[in-house]
Parts: structure tokens; sequence; C-alpha cells
């Protein structure tokens, strides 16, 4: 371990209560070990640099873990296939939010990520040739929208498991120095505004430890747990997004989240857009294939948006099933078994467990049901954290990158296709790490830490760990959790938004008033939970006050009240900050990147977005 | 080596009973082994009431009520709810298993829990898995080639890929090998039911050249061959997984290659 004397000589204190400090220093800290932090950590250690990758949990425990479908790349194992194709659907996917530099760049290097993934041993499914299987997913066509695509990768329905364990096996092949079960809480930014490190607490026996950097990555994943019903896991709080706010920074498009169509009625756990994409298909109380007449062309297949919208409208005009009239009806019991068994075991066991279905025999019961969070820490495509400052919408932000769902590059602008994630995932974890190899040389010198290093993340830490409020944790969470679920849903009115922002304001304020029980150091789940709601509910308001001052439909944020998509006004991605002491957020925004990567595909016009 | 009295500041004394939900018409009652390092007190049963009609049907969903609703100290790992990261392992019912896809209906009277069984507590349901970890890292988990790269994937026939079916599923969730009596007496050497499970992945892969070096690191009386069995690994694995038939072919592959 890389334990070394305290960087400013006496340990800091806070409320009287002197905090030991354990301290590290490393070339790059990465914070997140699922699809993206593994893939920058293996990166970054192949390149020489000394690396950590610090986890609040065991890395195959990360909740890349739980995708399904499958990984995107036009591999054309299936037919033909072009990344100019895939790019097409992207930016149409995005509703033209998405930066068309970066969405080239993502789509042109998805072929050899993938490729690099197989080789590392990730069991994709076969073909009867042994090339990896690709099957169709939402939004992804041929020869830009004529034909449906078969594009998307697949290890039957567990590829997101399949790839997080073969990335966790190619860390330790590269003698990752991991720090499990140590939870992030607070950047460290000197007077220049470079990133210089993090501080953690160590879980299982509450030690602070200070990580002294030149170069910090945010991989922490997104912040469903936002919201009442969610396919994400507990753990998705969307830890670094909160740490960027607190530290000065905006966050992007947060506006844009996304419903998935199909989480299971109840539970809301996952179940996949493959089982579309192998036949799959949804019906009202009529028993009506509806997405017919919502998207001629693509039926079920529609990107996301679209499909959680009809589903949406179809309950509404009283067409739900079931005896509240609430959710839709998902159809597998036309498919083979066989199929069934080989490309969707994960979700026929789903099926069975959460929703007491057979999936040979019964549909299950579906509802949309939040799924991934577009916006984020804004990045451009070498994993760099932009900022808007003093006139220039692309300033970067030393020594700190950003990836995967905690970032907003913006490959997915207002809406990400399935099967987009995942790629994202590791084209943008390998090119941080092929950044980081130009920017730092291993075991650079590097100065003191500014003497308040650990002041923000320690008086946090004790401000809770003594919180003596009236109101418990869950119960501050629970209205949190609510008030978004009922005021920043699939259909979003100015009205409802207005009040939604008084509301979760409201919780806001309630924070100063939160209590916790368990005073002890070791694994204090409740401290801990705390933490991770302090980091919720900033980005609860920051989201709800972005979707309030958007007044236009784009993706998934669809304003009733303003029902067309307004390019002259509102082509633009929106920043926020947000100021915990004050309780105020702040907007403003910067261009959408309307140009591309190369000379060898031009800019794609905006046109109506029809599937 | 395994103990067979717990020592004496280990034996679990009786908890505390803490206060039924009011006006609550569907109670079901959990005992619970709670165990703090801080406290320097044996660990204990605490007994709980749950409102069933205010909670959802696994046993994760009571014990996430039991934690927001009477006492936020209860500590457990838990993470994606739908069983697929693995957190939640823990001994419930007398059997080890996931608590989010641990239907309580399936349960009898009183739903008791404790922490997955012979390793060392951490916090309350919260074991420590160190060892485990490090032992699944001894397999060196990735795939080892020596023939040039190619440029595209390397091929694998359908047939070659339905060998890795029930392998490579595994959670690493630990309940397998924290039910195996042969690991609980030498979990120190014996590598135990998911660590060879995942040995085996390896090993079947198509792909892979490795097999030689692989099979000589197992070659051990106690890395492999201390699996007497028993068969609570394919009996408790909540993926349905048997990781006894993956140690049983590694056997046989053991013995193949030296005929």
């Amino acid at each position: 371990m890389a334990t070394s004397s305290a960087a400013n000589g006496t340990a800091p204190s806070a409320n009287g209560k002197a905090y030991p400090i354990t301290d590290h220093t490393f070339d790059v800290v990465i914070i997140g070990a699922g699809g993206a932090g593994l893939r920058a950590t293996v990166g970054c250690s192949q390149a020489g640099l000394r690396t950590a990758c610090i986890s609040k949990v065991f890395p195959t425990r990360s909740h890349t873990v739980a995708a399904q479908g499958g990984i995107s790349a036009s591999l054309g194992n299936m037919g033909p296939d072009d990344w100019r194709w895939h790019m097409y659907d992207t930016v149409k996917g995005s509703d033209w939010l998405g930066d068309q530099d970066s969405i080239e760049y993502l789509v042109r290097n998805a072929p050899a990520a993938v490729y690099e993934l197989e080789h590392w041993g990730v069991p994709f499914s076969r073909t009867e040739e042994g090339k990896i299987y690709q099957r169709p997913f939402g939004g992804m066509t041929t020869d830009f929208g004529k034909g449906i695509a078969q594009r998307t990768c697949a290890a039957a329905d567990r590829t997101g498991h399949a790839i997080l364990h073969t990335l966790y096996g190619q860390a330790l092949r590269n003698n990752t120095e991991f720090f499990i079960e140590y939870f992030a809480i607070d950047l460290i930014m000197d007077q220049e505004g470079r990133c210089r490190g993090v501080v953690c607490i160590k879980m299982d026996d509450g030690t602070i430890h200070r990580f002294r950097a030149n170069l910090v990555i945010l991989a922490t994943g997104g912040y469903g747990r936002a919201y009442f019903s969610a396919t994400s896991a507990h753990t998705c709080t969307g830890d670094g997004n909160a740490m960027a706010l607190r530290a000065g920074l905006p966050l992007e498009d947060m506006e844009f989240v996304q419903f998935h169509p199909t989480g299971i009625y109840g539970s809301g756990c996952l179940i996949t857009e493959g089982a579309r994409g192998e036949g799959g298909y949804v019906t009202n109380s009529e028993g009506e294939r509806f997405m017919e007449r919502y998207a001629p062309s693509a039926k079920d297949l529609a990107s996301r948006d679209v499909v959680s919208r009809a589903m949406t409208i179809e309950i509404r005009e009283g067409r739900g099933v079931g005896k509240k009239k609430d959710h839709i009806f998902l159809h597998l019991d036309h498919l083979d078994p066989k199929v069934l068994h080989e490309r969707l075991p994960g979700i026929s066991e789903s099926a069975r467990i959460f929703a007491g279905v057979d999936v040979t025999k019964e549909p299950i019961p579906v509802i949309p049901t939040v799924h991934y969070n577009m916006g984020g820490i804004p990045t451009n495509y070498h994993g760099e954290v932009l900022t808007k400052k003093n006139g220039d919408p692309d300033f970067i932000i030393p020594g700190l990158m950003a990836l995967g769902e905690a970032a907003c590059v913006s490959v997915h602008g207002a809406n990400r296709l399935g099967s987009n994630s995942l790629i994202d995932l590791v084209v943008f974890g390998r090119a941080a790490g092929l950044r980081a190899a130009e920017l730092i040389k291993p075991g650079e010198k590097q100065a003191d830490l500014p003497a308040d290093s650990a002041d923000l993340a320690l008086s946090r830490l004790d401000k809770f760990r003594w919180a003596k409020g009236g109101t418990p944790t869950a119960e501050l969470r629970n209205k949190m959790q609510t008030t978004m679920q009922s005021n920043c849903a699939v259909f979003r009115t100015g009205e409802v938004l207005e009040e939604g922002s008084k509301l979760i304001h409201d919780v806001w304020g309630g924070v100063q008033d939160i209590g916790v029980t368990d005073r002890s150091l070791v694994w204090n789940s409740d401290l801990i939970e705390t933490l991770e709601f302090d980091n919720l509910i900033i980005q609860a308001v920051v989201t709800m006050d972005s979707a309030v001052q958007r007044k236009e439909s784009r993706g998934a944020h669809a304003r009733e009240d303003y029902p067309n998509r307004d390019d002259k006004d509102w082509m633009k991605h929106t920043l926020a900050w947000a100021d915990d002491e004050k309780r105020q957020v702040t907007i403003d925004s910067r261009p959408v990147h309307t140009y591309t990567m190369t000379n060898d595909i031009s800019y794609i016009e905006p046109k109506a977005r029809v599937y | 080596m395994v103990e067979f009295a717990l020592p004496k500041n280990s034996r679990p004394t009786k908890g505390k009973t803490w206060p039924k939900p009011a006006s609550a018409k569907n109670v079901r009652e959990f005992r619970i082994y709670r165990w703090n390092p801080d406290d320097g007190q044996n660990p204990r049963i605490d007994t709980y009431h749950v409102d069933m009609d205010d909670c959802g049907p696994m046993v994760l969903d009571a014990i996430i009520w039991i934690k927001n609703k009477v006492d936020p100290t209860l500590t457990f790992r838990r993470s994606c709810r739908e069983g697929i990261c693995g957190s939640c392992a823990m001994n419930i019912d007398g059997a080890n298993t996931l608590a989010c896809t641990k239907d309580m209906a399936t349960i009898k009277g009183a739903v008791a829990i404790y922490p997955l069984p012979h390793m060392p507590v951490v916090k309350d349901l919260v074991p420590d898995l160190t060892r485990f970890y490090a032992q699944h890292a001894s397999i060196e988990p990735w795939l080892k080639t020596v023939s040039p790269q190619p440029e595209k994937e390397w091929r694998q026939s359908h047939e070659d890929r339905v060998k890795l079916d029930g392998l490579y599923e595994c959670i690493l969730c630990a309940c397998c090998s924290t039910s195996c009596p042969s690991y609980w007496w030498n979990g120190d050497r014996y590598l135990g039911p998911a660590v060879l499970l995942q040995a085996y992945r390896w090993l079947i892969d198509s792909r892979d050249e490795a097999t030689g070096e692989r099979l000589d690191n197992l070659e051990d009386p106690f890395r492999l061959y201390r699996c007497h069995t028993i068969m609570n690994c394919a009996k408790t694995c909540p993926k349905g997984l048997n990781p006894a038939k993956a140690i049983a072919e590694i056997k046989n592959m053991m013995v193949a290659r030296q005929i």
C-alpha cells in the first residue's frame, strides 16, 4: 500500500475531533470499478502509470453487471453494417442533442473495443460460423433508417455480467491496486482549479484515506436512485456527479432521464430490450400491438423514449392491463422455447422470480421505469472534464476526467439507444487511458496538497456522523424519490415541474434536520446511506430545475406544454451548477458540437425524428 | 481448522426485541444476527416484526424495511436487488442464498438470518470475503493465449460456446463455498467450490491455451482434492449452478492427462 506521511504535517480536525488520515500518492486514481472504471484502470496500468482503483463495492458488484441485452458495434457479423449507419442512428436517437464529433469517435472505435473484449475472454454468444452473435435493438438500423440492423453483440442476456467479470480479470492480470469498499467523499481541488485527489472513508474500519494524484477519473455511474422506481441498483447514487457539483463544476443535460419501457411491474427489475429484439412485443388491455400505431416502421423496436411514451399514453387512455389498468404486457410466449433458453435465460428467470410468470406461457407485466441518466459531468471525447469559463464553453478542468454514465460526452444527447451504454464504457474508458498516457509521466513529482485539502470531506462526514435532527435519512430519501417520480416523469408540464421544483428544494432544505442513528465507524451503512442521500438530493434538484427551464420536447424530455423540438432556441446543452451552502441552482448553456471529428462523414443535419 | 464449539466471545446471546409496528395486521417475525466490533459485546440475536402489508415479497425487502423504519443500525450488503451482483448473500432459514431473490412465502415461521457461515464477521450480516477474493485471483481468471491474435474475434463454435453455460453465470456470491464443510475445515488451503467452478470455466474455454499450466496450478492435495462430493454447493447455489460437477470435470482432466 502506498502510505506516506501526511502531506501537510498535521491531521485536520473537524468540530474539534481529529480524524487521523492515511495518505497515498498515485499517478492516477480512478473512482468506480464498473465497466468504464475498470477499462480505464487497465489502460492506465498498461501505460505504466501507478494506478489506484477505488470502489464502494467489490468490482463485480458494480451495476454494469446488470446490463443484459448487449453492446453495439458495427461488426457486420449478421449482414452488411457500417459505422456511418451506427452514427446516424445514434445522432437520431439523441434527437440531435449529441455532439457529433464524440459520436463519430464512439462508433468508429466500437468494433475494435468489442474485439478487444472478446480477446480478453468475454463469452459472447456465437453465430453458426463461430463469430460474435449480434441481435436487433431499438433504433438500430441499416442504410440510414431503411432496414433493421443486427448490431448488438450479446452474451445471451447477461452481457454486462460477462463483460464486467472479464474486465475485473484483466485488472487483476495488470496488477491493479484496488481499494475496495472505500467510499469517496469529496474531491480535492486547488486554488488554480486543478483536481488534485480525493478523500475517502474505508468502510470496514472507518479510517480516512487521502489520495493525491496527477489525474482523478470519475467513473461513478448514474443516479437512478433519485427516483422511487428504477432499474438501477441501490448503489446507483451518482456520487461522482455530486462531488463535481460540490467542487463548483456544472452538470450537463440533467433533465434527460431515460425510462426503460420494460421494468417488471412492482419490483422495477429490468427486462432487456433484447426481448423485443428477439421478437417480443407489447400489448394493451385490448390485446392490441399498439406500437404499430406509434412507430409504423420500427414498431416495438422504436427508440426507448418513444416506446415509453406510447405505453404511458395507452395506460392514461384506459387501455392498461391488470386490476388497476396501470401497466402493459410484454409477450414472449410466441417465441420458440429453445430461443428463450439460449438467448434470454436471465430474463426468463427474473420474470419467474419477480412476476411469477412462465415466459413460455404468459406475458410479463411491465411498466416504463427509470433506467439511465443521459446527463452528467461534461467531457470531451478524451474523457477530460469541461466547464464554461470566461466565455469558453469547452474549458478543460486539469487533472479530472469523467467516464460512463457519470459523464456527458455527449454521445447520448437527449435519449440513449439501447446497447450504446456498454460501448460508451469501453470506448471512452480506453480513450481515457490513452489520454492519461499523453498527459502524465509515471512517477512524476506532485506538489504538496493545499492545506485545507480534507476540510470539505471531513466537515461533511463529521456533520452527518453526529447528525441529531428529527428526520431519518430513509424518510427524506423517500420524499425525494416520490417527488421525482410524480413531478419529473415521462411526460412533463410547466405547472407540474414548477411544483416539483418547490417540493424538491424543500427536501434539500430538510437535510439540515437529518438524523443518523448509527454512530460507529466500522461498516456504518447508516452514515454511508446518508452521504449517498446527500449526493442524490443535489442531483435531484439539478435535474428538476434543468427540466423546468427547457421549454421544448426533445428525446426523453417530453413537455406537454411545448410538444415540439425547437432547434432554433434549444439546440444547446443545459449546464447546471449547485451551491450546497446557499441551496441555489444556477443554469446556463453551452452549444452542441455541430461538427464531426473527421472529414470522413459530414454533420448530420437535424430533421423530424420518426420511427 | 474448524472449531466444533464457538469460542466464548462468539456465542450469540439473546438480543433485543424491537417493538411491533403499530396497527399492522399482517406481522412477520425476524430473528437476525447482530454483532458490532465496537461495543465489545458477544453477538446477539435481535427480534424484529415486519408489517408484511407494507413490504415487498423478498427477504431483502424485509431487512431494508427494518433498516428504514425500525433500526437504521442493522448492517448488510446489497446492491442490484435482482440476483446478479451477488452482494446480499447470507444464511436465511438455514441455507445460504441471496436475500434479494429469496421469497419469504417459501419460509415457514419466524425468519432466521445469519451471516455466511464460517467467515470472519465484519459487522452484523457483513462477512469478510478477502480470502475468498484472493483465492479467485489465484486461478488467474483471464483468457490466456499464445497464438497470434486475430484481427477480429477468436472463432468459437456453437458447441464450444455451450460448454461455458452453467459456468460463466457465477456471480461470486460465495454461497456455495461457505456452505461446504470441507471449505469450513480447510478454507485456508482448499480453493472451494466457487473458485474451482471459475477455474473450470477457463479450463474448458476453447479459446484458452493454458490448460496444462492451469491444471498444474490445481494439482495439489488441498487446492482441488479436498472436494469430497458433499454437494452442498449445488444444493445452495442461488443461480442453479453445479460447482460439484465442475470440480468432478477438473478431476477427470487431471486423470485424463496422465494416461
